[in-house]
């Protein structure tokens, strides 16, 4: 009996001390939330896209790490009737894990599911401008738009457009088939998910032969696993306090980057007293970015003058329209006959950006004469109070989605910001597929929402990961929420 | 005796009911919906309602509690909002991590209490006695998730015997899945066994003052003998209310240092649950929990019977 075990541990040993000549062909990743499912088209949970975006899952485009859409499953892909229809050229020899072939009709299987009156896609509203998808023939689909569009590209790009087979979408949320580079091999619930390297993959294969996700939410706990060496990376490291100690270790590397994530002091504009764009004005003037993102994030945050995020080649900076100027802010609170001071209410989400954020912000606004009276809130509550009841007057929240500046079109959107101005260009926006144009259009939005104060723009949230020296080839940035391992590998 | 374990029966059945209404009612007037809280912020309203019909959450409330004490009573606890999982798998995974776990603890401490609260009892006001009962002041007074904490540092970073907490998984080898329950186990342990054998310890101390153990020292029993084969099983009631108290917090109380070690065990399945509005696996979770509280208590009572007959008699 003693020896059964005995035999495999020295088999064991041997292939340890073996490998250790050769780089490292797997690979454990740390991240904070267990995805609930794996299936990225029914339901909103950043931690679904994070194991199975571009690993095991793809879509008919794809986002870069530098947030650029590049083709995926479509190969290439013809502009017809004026920006109205999209007819893709898909890639050949494409399988999906179990064996089955890829086609055209897979294509429009999931396009049609995602759009189905019965449909739960999240980001149902990607797909709201699409009218039909057409197989013209097993390698080629044609998408018809209800109007010219030139987000569609983008739109496919996002997690929640990625192709399913329709005989295995039913049980994508256990058992995911896609047909990336990494196939799905096992969930340990509560613990870690398994990834292999697929064989048959049409593209560039990974370098990696095995890529393991492990799940502590703890931060403290996340530390000592990296310590321990239980993990190699930790792309989304919770834990900002320890990014110097990691820093400072020579088998690690910290490494900065930037997310999607706009984080702002939302602002209830549609109820006193913020309906007043001189206290909303007032409001900017009295928030000190500086010291929230040394205060809350330890440094790591980049501040932002409206909702845009800053490596965009869109952005415009109006950080300045909107400085620390206590003075000013006491000015416009007595303008606006708030100069025996204003008691409101600061709605608070869980993470430590918006708890340690709010308290620092509180503090500034008393400064001011106005006493935010905090209230923490679970993040089931927050979407029932704050984002579906619009019961607050300032929440702080981070806006992860990428190029979401158009939700301040939506006067029903939980800010309740309504200016006619922002609707018509946002429409014209939609309608336009000339990129300069396009650029142009974005920039006068952001000009509009930081003349109108909507909201207070705080700083754009940073990624900031941990990896072992050793590992390249991790996003640096996160344009979507992903863990992209099609690129990585260990140095010798 | 029989009518003994009926009565004891009928209060469990009573228990289980009424903990079914509170636990039912208590968890649906918390407000959030688990449909909203999954599409996230984007979703669409017609989004989330068809995600509320596929959910069965349009039902009326009565008729949702009718459909899980049903269920439940056919063994079927639904299934989970955000897994899409049956619950029943779910619960039975981390089962075979927290009842491992608190058996783990558990025998650790009553190995660590029951030598030491016998040999401070039978050394009284010595210098052993003092000796234990300051390491048991120790062992209460230092939190468990610190200790555990220590634990780690030491184990896990400096020597790197054991990894900082995860948990391999049975299929992985016993004692693949042993060791990384062997941290946890300790670090809940330790302040279970220092209760412990205080208690061991005082309820030995009582029973040595009693007539009947003079009578049997007078027989001729050397105090060792006497000691364990008269004083011991009398000393054992209060001994074995603690133990199955401690059986009860080991089960659903390791959240903390499930946290500490991240397993995935029952706490923090309620833990996630609850912040993500998977009401019906926080229901059905807590109920189990219940039921084992329920059922510890029950077999303790059963063991007072066995160890004292005037329980059987009386009844």
């Amino acid at each position: 009996m003693k020896q059964q075990y005995w035999v495999p541990a020295l088999m064991l040993m041997a292939g340890m001390a073996g490998s250790a000549f050769a780089a490292k062909t797997d690979i454990t990743i740390g991240m904070q939330l267990e995805p609930p499912n794996l299936d990225p088209t029914g339901g909103a949970a950043g931690a679904i896209d994070e194991v199975v975006y571009a690993n095991i899952f793809e879509g008919l485009t794809r986002f870069g790490s530098d947030g650029s859409v590049k083709p995926a499953l479509a190969a290439s892909w013809t502009i017809e009737n004026e920006g109205a229809r999209y007819v893709f050229a898909l890639q050949s020899g494409v399988t999906f894990h179990d064996g089955a072939v890829f086609s055209a009709e897979d294509v429009k299987f999931s396009i049609d599911r995602a759009m189905a009156e019965e449909s739960t896609n999240a980001q149902k509203a990607l797909f709201a401008n699409i009218d039909s998808v057409e197989v013209i023939d097993a390698s080629t689909v044609a998408v018809n738009l209800k109007q010219a569009d030139g987000s569609l590209l983008f739109n496919l790009a996002w997690g929640d457009a990625i192709v399913l087979d329709s005989a295995t979408a039913e049980n994508a949320a256990t058992l995911p088939v896609g047909t990336g580079p990494f196939a799905f091999d096992k969930w340990v619930q509560g613990d870690r998910i398994e990834i292999v390297k697929n064989d048959a993959y049409w593209g560039t294969p990974a370098k990696l032969d095995k890529a393991t996700f492990k799940f502590i939410s703890e931060p403290t706990a996340a530390y000592a696993a990296i310590l321990a060496g239980d993990l190699d990376a930790f792309p989304n490291y919770p834990a900002p306090e320890n990014l110097a100690q990691l820093d400072a270790d020579p088998r690690y590397s910290v490494v900065l980057g930037s997310t999607e994530g706009e984080t702002i002091l939302s602002t209830n504009n549609a109820v006193a007293p913020f309906d007043d764009v001189r206290v909303r004005k007032a409001l900017a003037h009295a928030i000190n970015r500086g010291e929230i993102i040394d205060g809350a994030m330890f440094g790591y945050g980049t501040p932002i003058g409206t909702h845009f995020a800053p490596h965009n080649p869109a952005y415009v900076d109006l950080t300045a329209q909107s400085n620390y100027d206590p003075e000013m802010a006491k000015a416009l609170l007595k303008e606006a006959g708030h100069e025996d001071g204003l008691t409101v209410s600061l709605k608070l989400p869980p993470p430590a950006y918006a708890r340690r954020g709010g308290e620092i912000i509180a503090a500034q606004l008393r400064d001011v004469g106005i006493t935010a009276e905090i209230e923490n809130l679970e993040w089931a509550q927050w979407l029932e109070q704050v984002f579906r009841g619009k019961d607050f007057n300032l929440t702080i929240v981070s806006h992860t989605e990428p190029m979401d500046i158009s939700v301040y079109a939506n006067p029903e959107y939980y800010f309740q910001y309504d200016n006619a101005d922002i609707q018509e260009l946002m429409e014209a926006f939609g309608a336009e597929t000339d990129q300069e144009k396009r650029t142009a259009m974005l920039q006068q939005a952001q000009q509009i929402i930081s003349d109108d104060y909507v909201n207070g723009y705080l700083f754009q949230l940073a990624k900031t990961g941990v990896a072992n020296s050793k590992i390249q080839g991790l996003w640096e940035n996160s344009p979507t929420q992903a863990n992209d391992l099609t690129a990585v590998y260990w140095e010798d | 005796m029989l009518r003994y374990v009926y009565r004891r029966l009928a209060s469990l059945l009573v228990t289980l009911f009424v903990a079914s209404l509170v636990v039912f009612v208590v968890i649906e007037v918390v407000p959030g919906d688990p449909a909203s809280y999954m599409l996230g912020m984007n979703a669409q309203p017609d989004t989330v309602a068809a995600l509320r019909s596929e959910l069965g959450l349009d039902q009326s409330k009565p008729a949702r509690y009718f459909h899980w004490v049903t269920g439940m009573l056919q063994g079927d606890f639904g299934q989970s909002y955000t897994y899409r999982t049956p619950v029943a798998d779910m619960v039975s995974d981390r089962l075979w991590i927290s009842l491992p776990l608190a058996l783990f603890a558990l025998l650790l401490s009553i190995v660590i209490a029951f030598p030491a609260g016998i040999w401070a009892a039978s050394r009284r006001g010595g210098l052993a006695d003092t000796t234990v009962m300051g390491f048991t002041q120790l062992g209460i007074a230092i939190p468990n998730f610190w200790f555990a904490m220590l634990l780690v540092l030491f184990f896990a970073i400096k020597m790197r015997w054991f990894s900082a907490g995860g948990f391999a998984g049975w299929d992985e080898g016993f004692f693949a899945a042993l060791k990384s329950l062997t941290l946890p186990a300790v670090a809940l342990a330790l302040p279970q066994a220092a209760i412990l054998t205080r208690v061991m310890r005082s309820s030995l101390l009582d029973v040595l003052g009693e007539d009947f153990m003079r009578t049997a020292r007078a027989k001729g029993l050397s105090q060792r003998q006497a000691l364990l084969r008269h004083a011991l099983r009398n000393a054992l009631i209060p001994v074995l209310t603690i133990i199955g108290l401690q059986f009860s917090f080991l089960i659903a109380g390791a959240i903390i240092i499930e946290n500490v070690f991240f397993l995935p065990g029952l706490g923090r399945l309620i833990f996630q649950s609850i912040a993500q509005r998977d009401l019906i696996v926080v229901e059905s979770v807590v109920m189990l929990l219940v039921f084992a509280v329920v059922m510890v208590t029950f077999l303790v009572d059963l063991a007072y019977a066995w160890v004292d007959p005037r329980l059987r008699h009386r009844a």
